[in-house]
């Protein structure tokens, strides 16, 4: 697969890449992965990606209709998310960025409750150890030292559980990623670090962030690094799979490049047409991770239209669903505001209370 | 009845104002839930708005050029017309009085009644409004009026034709540019250069002005969007790049009657070949064989940047300003190709839709003064480049032809270069080039 850039002196081309499935829909082969799922479980992979490229698309809408303040949207990284969130077990327990949607898809939140953030009316979206899944971090890189807590504390209860935290290219220029990883790697973290490589921090390429690919850098702090094709959810799915049994299995942190790439804005505030060329965003549709999954379902295993219609139809009904859902959110109570904040009582919150009730800002009695 | 407003919402957290780029519907069409509206221009970007209503446009509150404030009305959808049932609920009880823009910024009150009708800053009278937009105060008829776009009506209007008259062969009964086009040819209108005036006398810097005798005696216009590019390009060019410039006349009397030929031929329907469509064939062959002029001058790296490829820029008088995209690998194309690329260009100009991509990497820039009635100009690089063409009108003029005084296609062209790397000898033998090419250009085209 040759992706078209040059990193200092090398060729992004010829840096071994997972690969299971091509962007045309054909099945290869690799040495050391290989996938045992058969056709129902790879159709459900390309449910999974069709429903939640629909709901995105939905969200959009709902932001320029201003009905959410910002929506950060996911297209082009469905390969990446669905692959690794079908990878995780039940009980491991995950930490999100802001645009892990397939994540939360995949750990069975409902979609409603993503976008209570991007509206406004709550701090996180849900109960994050009812679902195993923390709640989406804006500032970039925290949940990487979140998550080596976490791991570390699972490792001193001896659970067999893995930790897995989610982030892109940008935030591996961060502080936090890089003392994540110095722990992580000083004491064998049950940890799984999986990057979105999207090539984007926003406006700033990959390439001028980093002198070598970023799955090498986990060499330097102890701990193997991987690039999978990001876009192909067989590939990411294993190679995700396999570095969780090996963190539960007490062989420490792996760090996970998923190569692939932002098809949309970085959120609905940019414009993407003012940092990057059309040639390159033209190049990756030809990569589409959902295109080449039905692809293969169609010529492999002969799956036929109704039920690829059958998906976009439920798919259409889920995004109607949320649309109702987010418009009749109702808005939080002011004192709200306070709760989740301490997990005991503290004085300055008491006393933030008594103000706003005594300005009028909020009732009493909450 | 159940007219419902689609406030201006802050799409781009924090944002107050955005400009209306371009109406993707007019009154009395059916839309669906998350149809296209409106693109907007913000101050971060330009964006498309979906309806989030299905049923029936009853109003548009803003014409194109207009700036609207977040919060205030774009468009008014009667959710109860004969639309197909919306797959959305309308918002929630909650929600009803409330504005739509829920989050933090932007808008001024949260049960006020927005403004009605935002036009311009310092525009103090009513512009004259586009056959799109109703005015809020006339009363709207659900008469099935011939569908069409705005960029259609638009060019409609630019040829002084009326869109009701024209039959529609689209889909529906939509009536397409290509209707209008025949029309135009229908009508006997003289052809036109591909780049052609849309300025009319009240047209100033993107703005519709006020008639002499109604308007105020003293206006203000803000310094942005097109026209603030416009400024800090041309300011900053000026001041950098030593502008020296040569002229010719020539007789372009062969291209005239080519162009005239190939317009007969069946083969060439459809394509809008203009004497532009040579003069950019030409200038990107003189760029083959005379490198240097495809150049810019990297001031902060010492070096001069050779490049082996055209990206053509087109300078482009559009109903918001000029603006010049490009087409890229111009040096590739041929009679056709180029001809379709200009229309392209120019189509997306008119209809406001160039993207800021399309008018970066420009290393070569044409602009066409000829259809202003005007001969020559001396024209102001574009930043970053070293060469630009000013093509002026092809007129009959006498011209001497082997000691006869004789009637002949004269056309002038200019070249502005940066002589900080371009020399009055290559800038010379380039415009020479250009000319011979426009005097005689079958051998050129044969050979290209």
């Amino acid at each position: 697969m040759a992706i078209g850039f040059e990193l200092k002196g090398e060729s992004m081309s010829e840096i071994p890449l997972v690969q299971l499935l091509t962007p045309e829909g054909e099945r290869v082969s690799h040495p050391d992965y290989d996938t045992s799922l058969g056709r129902d479980d790879i159709f459900a992979m390309w449910r999974d990606m069709t429903i939640i490229r629909r709901l995105c698309n939905e969200a959009t809408s709902l932001q320029r209709q201003g009905q959410l303040a910002l929506w950060a949207p996911l297209q082009g990284q469905e390969a990446a998310q669905i692959g690794a969130g079908r990878a995780l077990a039940p009980n491991d327990f995950t930490f999100p960025s802001y645009r892990e949607h397939g994540i939360a898809w995949c750990r069975g939140i409902p979609p409603e409750n993503w976008l209570r953030m991007f509206r406004g009316v709550h701090h996180g979206g849900w109960d994050p150890q009812k679902y195993r899944h923390s709640v989406p971090t804006i500032v970039i890189g925290n949940q990487a030292l979140n998550a080596v807590g976490y791991a570390m504390g699972v490792q001193r209860d001896g659970a067999e559980e893995a930790t897995m935290v989610f982030f892109g290219d940008g935030a591996t220029s961060e502080g936090d990623v890089n003392e994540a990883f110095v722990w992580a790697g000083s004491f064998d973290a049950p940890v799984v670090f999986f990057v979105q490589n999207n090539q984007w921090a926003i406006s700033e390429p990959t390439i001028r962030q980093t002198k070598i690919p970023l799955y090498r850098r986990a060499e330097g702090f102890g701990f193997p690094g991987i690039r999978v094709d990001g876009n192909d959810v067989l590939a990411v799915y294993e190679v995700t799979r396999r570095a969780l049994a090996h963190a539960r299995e007490g062989g420490g942190p792996t760090l996970i490049e998923a190569f692939t790439y932002r098809m949309g804005a970085h959120t609905t505030s940019d414009d993407p047409t003012r940092y990057r060329i059309d040639a390159e965003v033209e190049a990756w549709k030809h990569r589409d991770p959902v295109e080449r999954v039905k692809a293969y379902l169609v010529r492999q295993h002969q799956v036929p239209a109704a039920s690829f219609d059958d998906v976009t139809e439920e798919a259409n009904t889920l995004a109607a669903k949320l649309r109702d859902d987010v418009l009749s959110m109702p808005n939080p109570e002011p004192l709200s505001i306070f709760e989740h904040a301490y997990a005991d009582v503290h004085p300055l919150i008491e006393e933030g209370k008594r103000d706003m009730v005594e300005l009028g800002i909020a009732g009493g009695g909450h | 009845m159940s007219a419902r407003d689609f406030l201006l919402p802050d799409v781009g957290e924090g944002l107050t104002e955005a400009e209306i780029v371009v109406w993707k519907v007019a009154v009395g069409d059916q839309v669906a839930l998350n149809q296209p509206l409106i693109d907007i221009e913000t101050a971060k970007a330009t964006v498309e708005l979906p309806s989030p209503y299905a049923g029936t446009v009853t109003k548009l509150y803003g014409a194109v050029g207009d700036v609207v404030e977040v919060g205030a009305p774009l468009i008014e959808i009667d959710v109860a017309g004969d639309a197909p049932a919306p797959a959305a609920a309308p918002p929630a009880a909650a929600g009803e009085g409330r504005t739509a823009v829920l989050v933090g910024y932007g808008v001024a009150t949260d049960e006020g009644v927005p403004t009605r009708q935002h036009r311009r800053r310092g525009s103090t009278s009513a512009p004259a409004a586009p056959a799109a937009v109703v005015p809020v105060s006339t009363p709207t008829a659900p008469a099935r009026a011939p569908r069409s776009t705005p960029p259609v009506r638009l060019y409609a209007k630019q040829h002084g034709l009326d869109i009701a008259r024209i039959a529609g062969t689209g889909r529906d009964g939509l009536i397409t540019r290509a209707d209008v086009e025949r029309a135009v040819a229908g009508a006997g209108t003289a052809p036109r250069a591909v780049v052609a005036s849309t300025t009319s006398v009240t047209r100033f810097v993107g703005h519709e002005l006020a008639p002499w005798s109604t308007g105020p005696r003293e206006e203000r216009i803000p310094v942005r969007g097109v026209l603030r590019s416009m400024a800090e390009a041309m300011t900053q060019s000026a001041f950098s790049a030593p502008h020296a410039a040569a002229w010719v006349r020539v007789d372009a009397t062969k291209s005239v009657e080519l162009l005239a030929g190939l317009k007969q031929r069946e083969s060439l329907a459809g394509v809008r070949l203009s004497p532009l469509t040579l003069v950019a064939l030409a200038l990107c062959d003189a760029a083959r064989h005379f490198p240097g002029i495809n150049s810019s001058f990297d001031a902060a790296n010492n070096e001069v940047i050779v490049r082996r490829s055209v990206a053509l820029g087109i300078a482009a008088d559009t109903p918001r300003g000029l603006i010049v995209p490009n087409i890229k690998d111009a040096d590739t194309l041929d009679l056709v190709g180029m001809a379709n690329a200009l229309s392209a260009l120019v189509d997306t100009a008119r209809a406001g839709t160039t993207t800021p991509n399309a008018m970066m990497g420009t290393t070569l820039t044409i602009t066409n003064v000829g259809p202003f009635g005007i001969d020559g100009a001396m024209p102001i690089l574009p930043p970053g480049t070293s060469a630009i063409l000013a093509v002026g009108q092809i007129a009959k003029a006498p011209w001497v032809v082997d000691d006869e005084v004789v009637v002949r296609h004269v056309v002038e062209i200019a070249l502005s270069f940066d002589h900080r790397c371009i020399d009055g000898a290559l800038a010379s033998a380039v415009l020479a080039h250009v000319g011979r090419f426009l005097n005689d250009p079958a051998p050129a085209l044969l050979a290209g």
